[in-house]
C-alpha cells in the first residue's frame, strides 16, 4: 500500500510549498504590486533644472564640513549642547522609570486584562503621537525653551521603551517565572526573581538605545522651538552660516558614536 | 497527608486532561507516577499547587482543602510544596546562591529578598543544603554556568529550603544522561527519606522508577489505570498504561539494573 504511494513519488521533483496556494492569485499580487511601484515612481515629479541650481549650494554646505567653525559661535555651541544633554539624560531617566511599570502592566501574561487594556492604550497614544506634533503642541502650552523638548523626550520614550519592554516579557521562559511562583513568592517578588533577571540585559540594551534616539531627537526639536542644540543648528542655517552648522553637526555625530560605543560596551557586560 | 478528591480538569480547548482522579499519599511516601506523553502527569503535579487551576475537585494536604483557599493562603499553602522541575527551570541569569534562597521568598519580605538580605538562618541553611549535595563550591556561580545535572542539583535544594512536607517532582531526569538520571533519582530519594517528606515524581522511565520508589501509580488518558507496587507492573499492566509494546526487554532491564545495584 505505502509501496505504491511511493512509487508515484520517486523521480518528481520537490519543490517548497508556495506561500499563497492559489497560482492565480499569486500572479496577480506579484503583478500589482510591480505595477504600483512603476506607477508611484511615475507620480513623483523632479525639477532637473532646480536640482541643477541647487547643487551650488549642496556643494558649498559639504565644503563647509572641510572648514567647521567650532569658535565664532562657541558659546551659542556649547549652551545648546549643554541644554541638549541635561534634555536628554532628564528625559531619559523620566521617560524609563515611567515605562517601566506600564512595561509590566502591557505583558499579557503577567497582567489582568483590564491593566493590559489602559497600558497598551498609552503605549498606542504615544507611539501614535510623532515628536514634533508632541513639541509643537507642547511648545504652545508651556513656551520655547527645553522644558517642553524635556517633556516631549519623556513622553516619546515610555511608548518605545513601556512596548519592547513588554513584548520582550511575553517571550520569556514561562517556566523559571513559574518555578518562583511555585515557592510562594508575592507577586512583587515573583518579578523581582522570576521576570526581572530574563529581561535585563533586554531593558539595559533599550535604554541605552533611547538615549541615544533622545539626543538624536533633541536636535531635531530646537527647529520647532523646544530648546536645546537644534535651535543653535537652526540659527545657523537661517544665517547661511554653514561653517558654524557644519562644526554643530560634527559635534552632534562625535557625541552620537560615543554613546553607541558606550552602549557596545555596557550590552557586553549585562549578558 | 496528601488526598485528591475527584480532581478533574478541562483545559478551554475542551480536553479533558484529568478525570475525577482519587488518590492518596501518605506521610513520607514517595511515589511515581507514570504514563505516555499527554496522559495528565504534569498537569495532575501542577493542580495539586494550583500553578494550573483545577476545574472540579479537591486537593486536601493535611485538613485544608487547597482548591478553596484565596490567593493570600494559597501562598501560605505553596510553602509547604517544594517542586523540582523538568528542565530545571532555575532562572539562569541569577546566581546558584539566588536561586536556592528564592525558595524562601514565601517566608521573607518583599524589602529583604529585594536587596538580597535573607536571615542568617536561611543562608546557612541554603549553604548546609549546597554542601549535601556537592555544590557548596559554585554558591556564587551563575545558574547558566552548570551542567545539567548540577542544575538539578540546585532545583533540588531550591525545593527543600522551603521546608516542605510534600515534593512534586516534574520529570526530573528528562533531560539528563542514564549515569546522571539515577544518581539524581538517588539524591532525591534519599533526601525525602532522611526528611520524611512524601513525593509525588512523574517520570517517563519505567525502569528507573522501578529501581527507586516502592508505589508506582499509572495514569492513561487522565485515569488511574494502575497503582501498587513497581513489581506488579506486568507486559499486560505496562500495556494497559502505554498500549500495545514488546514490554519484555524493559522488564528484564530492570532486573539486571536491581542486581547491579545490590552488588
Amino acid at each position: 500500500m505505502s509501496h505504491r504511494e511511493l512509487d508515484d513519488m520517486l523521480g518528481k521533483g520537490w519543490r517548497k510549498p508556495a506561500f499563497v496556494k492559489n497560482p492565480l492569485v499569486r500572479w496577480l499580487l506579484i503583478v500589482g504590486f510591480v505595477a504600483y511601484l512603476i506607477a508611484a515612481f511615475m507620480t513623483i515629479e523632479v525639477d532637473w533644472g532646480r536640482v541643477y541650481e541647487g547643487l551650488d549650494r549642496g556643494w558649498a554646505f559639504i565644503l563647509a564640513f572641510t572648514s567647521p567653525d567650532f569658535l565664532s559661535r562657541w558659546s551659542d555651541i556649547w549652551g545648546g549642547l549643554v541644554e541638549s544633554i541635561v534634555m536628554t539624560v532628564a528625559a531619559s531617566v523620566v521617560g524609563i522609570l515611567i515605562s517601566i511599570p506600564i512595561g509590566l502592566g502591557a505583558a499579557r501574561n503577567i497582567a489582568p486584562l483590564p491593566v493590559y487594556v489602559v497600558c497598551r492604550g498609552i503605549v498606542a497614544i504615544s507611539r501614535a503621537l510623532q515628536e514634533i506634533i508632541v513639541a509643537i503642541l507642547l511648545v504652545a502650552i508651556f513656551g520655547f525653551g527645553p522644558l517642553a523638548g524635556f517633556l516631549t523626550l519623556s513622553f516619546a520614550t515610555i511608548g518605545f521603551l513601556s512596548k519592547l519592554l513588554a513584548e520582550d516579557i511575553e517571550s520569556m521562559d514561562k517556566v523559571q517565572a513559574e518555578a518562583i511562583k511555585a515557592s510562594g513568592a508575592r507577586w512583587m517578588q515573583w518579578i523581582n526573581y522570576g521576570v526581572q533577571p530574563q529581561v535585563m540585559p533586554r531593558l539595559v540594551g533599550l535604554s541605552m538605545y533611547r538615549i541615544d534616539i533622545n539626543f538624536r531627537e533633541s536636535a531635531i526639536l530646537g527647529l520647532v522651538g523646544a530648546g536645546g542644540i537644534g535651535a543653535t543648528l537652526n540659527t545657523a542655517f537661517d544665517r547661511y552660516e554653514y561653517d558654524t552648522a557644519a562644526a554643530i553637526l560634527i559635534l552632534i555625530i562625535g557625541i552620537v558614536m560615543t554613546l553607541e560605543y558606550l552602549s557596545g560596551v555596557i550590552r557586553a557586560r549585562v549578558q | 497527608m496528601l488526598r485528591l478528591q475527584k480532581l478533574t480538569k478541562t483545559y478551554k480547548t475542551g480536553d479533558q486532561a484529568l478525570k475525577a482522579i482519587d488518590l492518596e499519599v501518605p506521610k513520607g511516601q514517595v511515589l511515581a507516577l507514570i504514563g505516555p506523553s499527554g496522559a495528565g502527569k504534569s498537569t495532575m503535579i501542577r493542580c495539586i499547587n494550583r500553578l494550573v487551576e483545577p476545574t472540579d475537585g479537591g486537593v486536601h494536604l493535611g485538613d485544608m482543602d487547597l482548591t478553596k483557599l484565596g490567593s493570600s493562603a494559597l501562598r501560605k499553602a505553596r510553602r509547604e510544596m517544594g517542586m523540582i522541575f523538568q528542565e530545571y527551570a532555575l532562572v539562569e541569569r541569577l546566581t546558584v546562591m539566588e536561586n536556592v534562597l528564592s525558595g524562601r521568598l514565601g517566608y521573607v519580605g518583599f524589602w529583604r529578598s529585594f536587596l538580597r538580605r535573607f536571615p542568617q538562618s536561611d543562608v546557612d541553611e541554603a549553604f548546609r543544603l549546597l554542601d549535601r549535595v556537592g555544590l557548596l563550591h559554585m554558591a556564587d556561580k551563575r545558574a547558566d554556568e552548570l551542567s545539567g545535572g548540577q542544575r538539578q542539583r540546585v532545583g533540588i535544594c531550591r525545593a527543600l529550603i522551603q521546608n516542605p512536607k510534600l515534593l512534586l517532582v516534574d520529570e526530573p531526569t528528562a533531560s539528563l544522561d542514564p549515569k546522571t538520571s539515577r544518581q539524581i533519582m538517588r539524591l532525591i530519594t534519599e533526601l525525602c527519606k532522611e526528611r520524611g517528606l512524601a513525593a509525588i515524581i512523574n517520570i517517563h522511565d519505567v525502569a528507573l522508577a522501578q529501581m527507586f520508589v516502592p508505589r508506582v501509580v499509572g495514569l492513561r488518558f487522565g485515569e488511574v489505570v494502575y497503582d501498587g507496587l513497581p513489581t506488579g507492573l506486568t507486559p499486560g499492566k505496562l500495556t494497559e498504561i502505554y498500549g500495545e509494546e514488546d514490554w519484555e526487554a524493559t522488564i528484564e532491564k530492570v532486573d539486571d539494573e536491581d542486581i547491579e545495584a545490590t552488588e
